[in-house]
């Protein structure tokens, strides 16, 4: 036998394996990938650059508080075969529906604003002019939806989230010293001792974590995906390889401006790239793109979790192997987000450092309540049959919910008031 | 009787009428919640509603003091 067949028959059922997982693969994996959105790039980067490598061992715990919180929207969609929007209201009633479905559009609208900002401050650095930025960017998502496959979007929408892994090579390239990165990194410790600035970089990374956007657009993907109970295996081990991707992609990111950045002064991670650019214009053009591509692919997730909820909620059509004229609503949502989002970022001196602070604490009144609906709902025996959590995950779903809530309230409190630090 | 039709017209009215009807319907349809009331719900929602009185107080505290 040739070496293709060797090794065809050698890791047969690991070759199987793996194409059934690619066909399954998708919510998780784009949910996960997207979470590392314009936001959290920042977030990653000015960490970085603030405590070096200090801080890695507490981003490695963030990787079982999103497969935690993130697998249960995949056991419910299946489930349920409806989104979070729609559960919601069918189970605790109009007036939860209503506010959390209001709060909602809210946020992932105020959000969709920060990724646009995210992706022109990115793409600026190689002086593209933002209008070109937003109205590219808007084309392209609109192509990526209009084929009316969601298989198709979920495929190229993979593509792009592998996209995000080019902080690993660009952190090569910054030549790290692994044993330093390895002893400072993973023993835990504060560095420069537990104060007021670090819980509030603590309470970024976790408020980072999880948004509220993710935990609807998974649920609504797993639906629109057709997952069915007996794939829900398949979608936990999807989401346990996106949360492993969005924690080491995170690491990558920190070792990046914690080694070339570490001690200077680092507002934004478009910041940080223009600082690169000059020393380094091939780290600078990586950790750019790496910037645009995280706020394109939050884009593209953030817009459609907002199209199903509208869709669920109003009892359109909605769903991305449908054609336009099938479900006209369903897009027209889809694109008014992106074109008013967009359009808000090229309003001449609008205040875009506001509404990045704001999206903070106005995602802080739908979090907790998106969060305790969920454990709720995975509860309840009527809706979820056998698949409702177990002992041992009601107790890790209820610490790391609780915990979720306390610190990114904490940080949107510190947001609001930044004297109650001092 | 003051109908949206009136304020509005009836062009503008009629879609304004198409909103609030469906809204009604959906109100309608989720009166009822599915989930039962147990005690752990109930201590559940009781939480959030506190939860979320106190945030919208503190963010009237803070958008006050911003005007002051």
């Amino acid at each position: 036998m040739d070496f293709g067949s060797t090794f065809f028959y050698k890791y047969r059922r690991f070759i199987k394996t793996l194409k059934i997982y690619l066909l399954l693969a998708g919510p998780g994996l784009i949910v996960m990938l997207a979470d590392n959105d314009a936001g959290g790039i920042t977030t990653y980067a000015v960490t970085g650059s603030k405590y070096g490598y200090g801080l890695i061992w507490f981003l490695l715990l963030l990787l079982p508080v999103a497969y935690v919180v993130q697998e249960m929207t995949v056991r419910l969609g299946a489930v349920t075969k409806r989104g979070h929007a729609e559960a919601i209201f069918d189970a605790f009633g109009s007036f939860w529906g209503w506010f959390s479905f209001i709060d909602l559009a809210l946020v992932n609208w105020l959000t969709l604003i920060t990724e646009f900002i995210g992706m022109t401050a990115a793409l600026a650095i190689f002086h593209v002019p933002p209008v070109f930025t937003v109205v590219i960017v808007a084309i392209v998502m609109m192509l990526m939806v209009l084929q009316g496959k969601y298989w198709t979007w979920e495929k190229i929408a993979i593509l792009f989230a592998a996209l995000n892994i080019i902080y690993i090579p660009a952190a090569f390239m910054v030549h790290p010293s692994v044993s330093e990165v390895l002893s400072v990194g993973l023993i835990p410790h504060f560095p420069g001792g537990f104060n007021g600035t670090l819980f509030f970089f603590l309470m970024a990374n976790i408020g980072t974590t999880i948004a509220p956007w993710m935990i609807f657009f998974q649920q609504s993907a797993v639906v629109d995906k057709g997952m069915k109970e007996k794939d829900i295996p398949w979608g936990q081990m999807d989401t346990l390889i996106g949360s492993a991707f969005t924690v080491l992609v995170a690491i990558f990111i920190v070792v990046v401006t914690g080694t070339v950045l570490y001690g200077v002064e680092v507002e934004s991670a478009a910041q940080a790239a223009s600082m690169m650019m000059t020393t380094s214009p091939w780290l600078g053009t990586c950790i750019a793109i790496g910037l645009f591509n995280a706020g394109f692919l939050g884009a593209i997730c953030i817009s459609l979790a907002s199209s199903w909820a509208f869709g669920e909620v109003f009892g359109w059509a909605h769903s991305l192997n449908m054609k336009v004229r099938e479900a006209p609503w369903f897009y027209a949502c889809y694109l008014f987000a992106l074109i008013t989002a967009g359009g808000v970022v090229l309003i001449p001196n609008a205040p875009l450092v506001l509404i990045t602070l704001f999206v903070q604490v106005i995602a802080v009144t739908l979090l907790p309540a998106a969060l305790v609906f969920l454990i709720l709902l995975l509860n309840n025996e009527e809706i979820m049959g056998k698949y409702r959590n177990t002992t041992l995950q009601n107790i890790a779903g209820t610490v790391i919910v609780v915990a979720i809530i306390v610190l990114s309230t904490a940080y949107a409190l510190t947001t609001l008031f930044p004297e109650w630090l001092m | 009787m003051l109908t949206l039709e009136i304020v509005f017209g009836q062009r503008i009215g009629s879609v304004f009428r198409g909103w609030t009807d469906k809204i009604q319907e959906i109100n309608k349809k989720y009166e009822k919640p599915r989930i039962t009331m147990s005690p752990g719900v109930k201590i559940a929602l009781l939480f959030l509603r506190v939860y979320l009185i106190l945030l919208v107080i503190l963010l009237g505290y803070k958008f006050w003091t911003m005007l002051k």
